[in-house]
């Protein structure tokens, strides 16, 4: 087990363990839903289900915390289905979150664009639907700019925190189904991220490293799951990391002189705040020179993929109800904004 | 119509066998998932074969029907990801074509086919998916055709499992060459190319199970 240096006990049971401790540590902010159907993998706010809003339910794969649990709270979101470490979580417990979390306005659904969530989270809406006459609309997050040309086929990864957040906030003014969805589509299609790791996260059941990535390189585009990026070559400055990445993300959209930003530069885990700090300095300066303004940044651990060493930077452009939307209070466990 | 029978052991001794398959090949399964996708087919495998190892004991009474659905609800429970839903589903429609029979009844080689054919016309509508798409289907279709067409023309019941299990060989290694459009690896593009599919390589090594262990 040298190669591993991680805290757990057995492996097989990290996740059961990681949550009973987390339902514990936050217990004025969340609970463990009940329900059988749950299987102890839906976390929900302590009054879920009690207010007139669409119920908003996020999730995916265990491993990227605070993502998605953090966000689990007042203003934000009303439920969490948690999946095996990178792997999506099964249907039953995505059912269970939807009928947790309804009031009859019914739930939407955002997480990140995998096939596998793809598929557990659809079982579980047709169950909703067909068994409770719950209807549940799904906002699937693709914000890496990398991961295809198709916007579609793109994977979700720290913008999923954008999209979250403005969909939840929409909700909380009591807008309707269609109208958060709208606003969640809003919050995705003005949303580009990139990344770069620099070592491999680890998996307790393997007892090593996910894959091999040799000391001293980085990977530019790599996934928060350590899929595969777009080069690979030896660690370089700061500096340059940031203009690699920034490039494809201000061409994507594109993010053009006059436009206004949310800014996050996100570590994958084990990249300290000095160094994110750093490379936001690269960040600003380059879009300054674009003629591009940011509104607010956020820079720290949002969207990880445990101990993985490396960062992405994620800009959203913003209207008026993006922002009103990004700056509506919310008070959860991981992110809280008065 | 032949006489040849699977009786109820041989259904419970698969997936025994299926338990200790996954144990024995789970870093495998992983290493070809680390170069293509996230690194992490075999261990979910475990995660949901150990789920099944708990309970058969219990389960081992039921009729092949209801022993496969809980198998597969097992799988979908505790996997998640795309392994669950797919394995999860085949193995919860395997049992359909013989769900009036009782809890020591085995299946004729006719019904064993059937029950192939649900298993693998569910991993399609669930992943809507079919061959050429560098998936688990590349080793499943071809190796259901390649049973059905051998037994209906003639061939005895096991040689044509074994003709099948060498068509879903086949179809594993054409998952090389294929550039992936499903699931985490489409992605990578041409980067895709020279590497084993992870689903793939697991249903070809799960339908050699299902031949050595034919009487």
């Amino acid at each position: 087990m040298a190669k591993i240096k991680r805290l757990f006990n057995d492996p097989y049971e990290i996740v059961e363990e990681y949550l009973e401790g987390y339902v514990k540590a936050h217990k004025q902010y969340v609970k463990m839903c009940d329900m059988e159907e749950a299987q102890g993998r839906v976390v929900i706010t302590n009054d879920a289900g009690t207010k007139d809003k669409v119920g908003v339910i996020i999730g995916g794969g265990s491993g990227h915390e605070p993502l998605f649990i953090g966000y689990v709270g007042e203003g934000f979101a009303d439920g969490v289905v948690v999946g095996n470490i990178n792997t999506s979580p099964s249907p039953d417990p995505c059912y269970a979150a939807a009928k947790a979390c309804d009031n009859g306005k019914g739930c939407i659904y955002l997480y990140g664009n995998y096939a596998g969530d793809v598929m557990n989270f659809d079982m579980g809406a047709e169950q909703a639907d067909e068994e409770d006459d719950i209807r549940v609309e799904t906002v699937l997050v693709t914000d890496d700019v990398v991961s295809s040309e198709n916007i579609e086929d793109r994977r979700g990864i720290a913008g999923d925190f954008f999209v979250f957040k403005v969909a939840a906030a929409k909700a909380d003014t009591g807008a309707d189904l269609d109208e958060v969805v709208a606003a969640a589509k809003k919050a995705n299609d003005n949303t580009r991220t990139m990344g770069v790791a620099m070592s491999s996260a680890t998996l307790p059941a393997k007892g090593d490293v996910i894959f091999e990535l040799p000391d001293g390189d980085m990977e530019i585009g790599m996934g928060i799951h350590g899929e595969p990026g777009v080069r690979r070559g030896k660690i370089d400055t700061a500096d340059n990391v940031v203009d690699e990445i920034m490039d494809p993300i201000l061409k994507d959209l594109p993010f053009v002189e006059g436009d206004e930003v949310y800014v996050l530069v996100n570590s994958l885990g084990a990249t300290p705040l000095m160094d994110l700090h750093v490379c936001y300095r690269r960040v600003a300066q380059i879009l300054e020179e674009k003629g591009i303004t940011v509104y607010k940044a956020l820079v720290g651990p949002f969207a990880c993929s445990m101990d993985m060493a490396g960062m992405s930077v994620t800009l959203m452009k913003l209207d008026d109800e993006l922002k009103e939307l990004m700056d509506a209070p919310c008070d959860t466990p991981y992110f809280t904004q008065k | 119509m032949s006489d040849y029978v699977l009786s109820k052991d041989y259904f419970v001794k698969v997936i025994e066998d299926l338990i200790a398959l996954v144990d024995k090949r789970k870093e495998y399964y992983t290493e070809l998932d680390s170069a293509i996708g996230d690194g992490d087919h075999g261990i979910n495998l475990e995660i949901g074969f150990r789920e099944v190892n708990k309970n058969l004991d219990e389960w081992k009474n039921l009729n092949v029907r209801d022993f496969y659905n809980n198998v597969g609800k097992a799988l979908l429970d505790k996997v998640g990801g795309s392994s669950g839903p797919l394995y999860g589903s085949f193995f919860m429609k395997f049992g359909l074509p013989v769900k009036t029979k009782g809890p020591d009844e085995g299946a004729t080689f006719e019904e064993f086919i059937q029950m192939l054919d649900k298993g693998v016309a569910i991993i399609q509508k669930r992943g809507k998916s079919t061959t050429g798409e560098k998936t688990m289907l590349d080793t499943f279709i071809p190796a259901l055709e390649t049973l059905r067409k051998e037994y209906e023309g003639g061939t005895p019941a096991k040689e044509a499992m074994e003709k099948a299990v060498q068509a879903g060989k086949d179809g594993l290694e054409s998952t090389r060459n294929i550039v992936a459009t499903k699931g985490r690896a489409m992605r990578l593009g041409e980067r895709a190319i020279g590497h084993l599919d992870p689903g793939a390589a697991s249903a070809a090594e799960f339908l050699e199970v299902f031949y050595e262990d034919m009487p």
